[in-house]
């Protein structure tokens, strides 16, 4: 399944481990006064799709950002591949080979596509590849070779979503971290989306996905957690989670 | 003769010449501020220091003037990340209010110096070009001289902002800081990067005083209050404004002095800012 992302050399710093588990246990975090995650574990292993779903305010967001660095953790563990991420400053996570498409997409509106996808590539490794890596984002969203030259923040909601995820994958990463890729976009794309991302795993990228819309979530991914005010209410298959009688009278609408 | 009064054309010609002179000083500050969300209210005292570079190593020195204005711009930029360093990131995460204390407070101590240094004697490059004519008009050598420098260097800035991984993150972080990080763009990088632009540019700003104008510690206040209104005036943070906004009040100033004085044509300026001011808060050229 890596096979086609190990035909990219120089890809990594050499201390970051080709095929590495992510692995959370114990996480507490929030902001101030206000705690979101009490005690949150996950394991995401190489190749492997997982969904995080839950409600609006379950602490899913907060959980990439402290993936991310961008907030740290109160107290637990955050490992990739051995190295711990809580030592890691940020900015160095895209060269360990992690992409993070952030809540909101958060794309440059003022910039064109191609910009976008500069900015996407700035790490000095991921200079090198970029015409290359332009290439296959362009091959993956065609309708992002139509609209280079637009400045982002006119397109569509769907357009700027494949975007986001074509900047993220401009740094080349082999886990993908996505923040509700569907927030915000009619029914319609959010399956045109959702296809992205089954394709992106076709690829052999390691995926994280966290969404609401956990119908659509559970057909992409091998196993889901599902969060509940910030600690971990249910975990398994996808197929087993949208079996459950529980889960589906909570989110699935069920019956 | 033709549809203008030579003299008025003279005038409009004499304005945009000075809109390109403070169009680099405007473009500095805004990039500096777009980027760090720092005003430096000492950016007039970084051009007189250029300024003094320029004329030390020129006529103490005995450099040719070429070497001393290539001097200037690494002397500057220099002098811009010191200011980075030392007064700057120390103050990123505390009020604005004190962040324009400590760079207004570097503005004192930049004059203070600059007298102790070099005296409030005036100090001239002793270098002019001959005025040049073009049709009824007569321009002088030095300023269109200046102009066209100005405009390279704008050229050369804009070059970098659009065509470049640095300079598109320059962009992107003027809009979006935080997620700047998942880019793989470390902040603290490209805020240095930016106050090195931001100083290489007063530096060149001051190779196009320096022929124009006789440096004294004090020479900052011709110019200074100036750029930031016209910052100000062209959306603080917005480089094309400011750009486009320099050479409306370049070309104020000088019609103003047209048909009055010249500290009227100021008062003109001024009044027109105070105006925008109440129109348009936001700046001339908001997005």
């Amino acid at each position: 399944m890596s096979a086609a992302l190990q035909q990219e050399p120089g890809k990594l710093p050499s201390r970051a481990p080709d095929g590495a588990t992510l692995e959370l246990s114990g996480i507490q975090a929030g902001y101030g006064d206000f705690q979101a995650l009490f005690g949150v574990g996950l394991r995401v292993a190489p190749g492997e799709a997982v969904g995080v779903v839950g409600p609006n305010g379950a602490g899913k967001t907060t959980l990439l950002r402290v993936i991310s660095g961008l907030i740290r953790p109160r107290a637990g563990t955050l490992r990739y591949g051995g190295l711990d991420l809580t030592a890691v400053p940020p900015h160095a996570l895209p060269g360990l080979g992690i992409a993070h498409v952030p809540e909101n997409r958060r794309l440059f509106p003022h910039l064109t596509v191609e910009e976008n996808l500069r900015v996407g590539a700035f790490t000095k490794p991921a200079r090198a590849q970029f015409e290359r890596r332009r290439e296959h984002v362009y091959e993956l969203f065609p309708k992002m070779r139509q609209r280079r030259h637009q400045l982002a923040g006119t397109m569509s909601g769907g357009e700027q979503q494949m975007c986001a995820i074509g900047r993220a994958l401009m740094s080349g990463p082999k886990l993908l971290l996505l923040d509700e890729p569907s927030a915000g976009l009619a029914p319609i794309v959010v399956q045109q989306v959702f296809e992205l991302v089954r394709r992106i795993r076709q690829e052999g990228l390691t995926v994280l996905i966290v969404e609401q819309n956990v119908a659509q979530v559970l057909r992409v991914v091998d196993r889901a957690y599902v969060l509940e005010t910030g600690r971990v209410a249910a975990e398994g298959r996808s197929a087993d989670l949208a079996a459950d009688p529980a889960i589906r009278r909570s989110y699935l609408g069920g019956h | 003769m033709g549809l203008l009064d030579p003299f008025l054309l003279e005038a409009l010609v004499n304005g945009i010449l000075l809109g390109g002179v403070f169009a680099l000083p405007a473009l500095g500050l805004n990039l500096v501020f777009g980027v760090v969300d720092v005003v430096w209210l000492c950016y007039a005292e970084l051009v007189m220091v250029g300024m003094y570079a320029v004329w030390f190593l020129h006529t103490q020195a005995g450099w040719p003037l070429a070497l001393a204005f290539a001097a200037c711009l690494p002397v500057v930029a220099l002098l811009g990340v010191l200011l980075h360093l030392l007064v700057v990131r120390p103050l990123l995460n505390s009020p604005p209010i004190n962040q324009v204390l400590a760079t207004g407070g570097v503005l004192f101590v930049l004059q203070g110096a600059a007298t102790l240094v070099f005296s409030t004697e005036f100090r001239s490059l002793g270098v002019d070009m001959p005025p040049m004519e073009v049709g009824e008009v007569f321009v002088s050598g030095t300023k269109l001289a200046a102009f066209c420098a100005a405009l390279l260097g704008a050229a050369i800035l804009w070059a970098f902002l659009k065509f470049t991984y640095v300079g598109t993150a320059i962009r992107a972080i003027a809009r979006d800081r935080e997620v700047m990080p998942l880019m793989g763009v470390d902040p603290r990088r490209i805020y240095l990067i930016a106050s090195a632009v931001g100083g290489a540019l007063a530096g060149l700003a001051a190779c196009l005083l320096v022929v124009q104008l006789d440096v004294h510690p004090f020479v900052g206040l011709s110019f200074g209050p100036i750029t930031f209104m016209i910052c100000v005036m062209g959306g603080l943070g917005n480089m094309l404004g400011g750009f486009l906004a320099a050479f409306l009040m370049g070309l104020i100033i000088s019609v103003g002095g047209f048909w009055g004085t010249t500290e009227f044509s100021y008062v003109v300026a001024f009044a027109f800012f105070i105006l925008v001011m109440f129109l348009r808060p936001q700046g001339l050229f908001a997005r």
